[in-house]
């Protein structure tokens, strides 16, 4: 039997609240658009590796070199030889350069997006003021810009080194021109597309995988498709055909509207009809994309 | 050197929920594409050799490659679940060797089945062109897996270099530079594609007897190479 101790029941003056000092925060509250502003140029510069380790740098930065330098090169044979025109047109520039770009949307799209997914960061990022729309606009602008920066970096290459050699000035400033808009709409299609299936996929492996598969696949499924066409003397299935992969539906587009000579088989752009169909899909699919990462995220995490 | 639960497993995770999906989707859309090319220009035997060179042996056997090459492997050092394998008395080169075998079954189904399919709708075997990108498909097939497992061991960013390699320098460089014709995995399957078509349909830049001996050298040599990486892994933090 245990002993029975009398219980020191002193009920009431034992607890007690201290006030050790918290305080609350009354500084100013930065709100939603500053957390998203924050979120796209970290991803930003997370699309270059600036902030993070070493080895992650190593291939945006030489993918970026890469575009670089054969505008360069084309600069500097140009100013050598005293050409009239650059060897390649602005608008061409990004079409010939099309495996380096989506390797580099491959390898980027999913470190901005699946990481977040993978160690379920997502739901931290919604206990912020930021709402869904926040998130992916951020996101989405982030790896558009990236995608214009490394696209259009060679572009400012070649028109500076085209006023450089004392090319034609209005001439070289129309194509410049005309030459930013398509990578613009570029960027946009691309960051887009590469978001909607990165999102999907918290592994960062597969999701380059997946990226480059949707991205090349279709390419070469309509250059052979065209080139069929072509020796079918069908060629005004080309132009059609070609609405089925995002690097031709920009080099229709850049046809029809922006002056540029088309890369399709045979070099038949579509004509302006068919023009106006490229640019609606070009846009459909921007708007598309940015829906269903909308839709992705309204309930990813949560 | 074979070990059925090692297999059973990387089967499950090559070939579990969506990485299926794209492993599937591949092969179909080629076939897809055949009949279309079939309905659109009937049978002929350069534009069935184009297709299966361009699209198929170029296209989608080195992806296919990449994703069972690198899949087989990556994910399970990546997220660190490799520990619970390298704990169990299995020799590391049985591993590495087991999870060779089932990425090349894998790489196999999915992109020399296919082929063969495709050949077949497109020109009826005609000039035995579906037969000789099918072996072709095939012995890309096991260099391509080895190469990627190897990758897999050797980097974090395996998928990215593998790509890098099958797409900038087997296609960009292999079409600018012919001297790194003779280093790609493409044209030693097309030497051996070369021999069963016998006709001048399929070409190749190398010589029968290199590519055979460079297939078995590099296939061996990155099978070691990543059983000797698999022995001293290192298990590193996220980046």
């Amino acid at each position: 039997m245990a002993v029975e101790h009398p219980v020191a029941a002193q009920p009431g003056d034992q607890t007690r609240i201290h006030n050790i000092g918290y305080r609350t925060y009354d500084g100013p509250r930065l709100g939603r658009s500053y957390a998203t502003r924050s979120l796209y140029s970290q991803s930003l510069r997370g699309a270059y590796g600036l902030g993070r380790s070493v080895k992650s740098k190593v291939l945006p930065m030489l993918l970026f070199v890469v575009m670089c330098v054969p505008a360069a090169i084309m600069v500097a044979v140009a100013v050598a030889t005293k050409a009239s025109d650059l060897p390649v047109d602005y608008t061409r520039y990004a079409i010939v350069m099309q495996a380096v770009i989506s390797l580099y949307i491959a390898s980027q799209a999913p470190q901005s997006v699946s990481r977040d997914l993978r160690f379920k960061t997502v739901p931290l990022y919604f206990s912020r003021p930021i709402e869904t729309a926040d998130y992916v606009r951020a996101k989405f602008a982030a790896l558009a810009s990236a995608l214009f920066i490394l696209t259009a970096a060679p572009l400012i290459v070649l028109y500076v080194g085209a006023l450089l050699a004392k090319l034609d000035f209005a001439d070289q400033t129309k194509g410049f021109a005309q030459g930013l808009v398509s990578v613009a709409l570029l960027s946009l299609l691309l960051a887009g597309i590469g978001l909607v299936i990165a999102s999907v996929t918290p592994r960062r492996g597969f999701g380059i995988a997946a990226v480059i598969a949707v991205l090349t696949i279709s390419y070469g499924a309509v250059s052979t498709l065209q080139a069929i066409a072509e020796v079918q003397n069908s060629s005004g299935a080309i132009a059609w055909i070609g609405l089925f992969s995002p690097v031709t539906l920009i080099d229709g587009v850049q046809t029809a509207f922006l002056g540029a000579t088309s890369a399709f088989p045979g070099g038949v752009g579509p004509t302006n009809g068919e023009g106006a169909v490229y640019v609606l899909v070009t846009l459909g699919l921007i708007a598309g994309s940015y829906g269903l990462l909308m839709r992705r995220y309204k309930k990813v995490g949560l | 050197m074979y070990d059925p639960t090692v297999a059973r497993l990387t089967y499950r995770a090559l070939l579990g929920r969506r990485r299926a999906l794209i492993l599937g989707a591949l092969p179909v859309l080629l076939i897809a594409i055949s009949i279309a090319v079939r309905g659109l220009a009937g049978a002929d035997d350069q534009t069935a050799s184009d297709l299966l060179g361009g699209l198929a042996l170029a296209t989608m056997v080195p992806i296919i490659g990449v994703i069972a090459g690198t899949g087989a492997i990556g994910p399970e050092i990546d997220d660190g679940s490799v520990v619970y394998l390298l704990s169990k008395p299995v020799k590391r080169p049985t591993i590495i060797f087991t999870k060779l075998i089932v990425a090349i079954a894998v790489t196999m189904v999915f992109s020399a089945l296919p082929t063969f399919i495709a050949g077949l709708i497109l020109n009826g075997n005609g000039q035995q062109i579906a037969v000789a990108y099918t072996v072709a498909a095939l012995v890309a097939s096991i260099a391509y897996a080895a190469i990627f497992l190897l990758l897999g061991t050797v980097s974090r960013h395996a998928v990215v270099f593998g790509l890098v390699y099958a797409l900038v320098w087997e296609a960009l460089f292999g079409s600018l530079v012919s001297g790194a014709r003779t280093l790609s995995v493409q044209q030693w399957a097309l030497a051996v594609a070369q021999k069963v078509a016998g006709g001048d349909l399929v070409t190749s830049d190398v010589t029968l007897p290199t590519a055979t001996v460079l297939l078995a050298v590099v296939t061996v040599l990155a099978t070691w190479y990543a059983g000797q990486k698999l022995r001293s892994l290192t298990l590193a933090g996220e980046e």
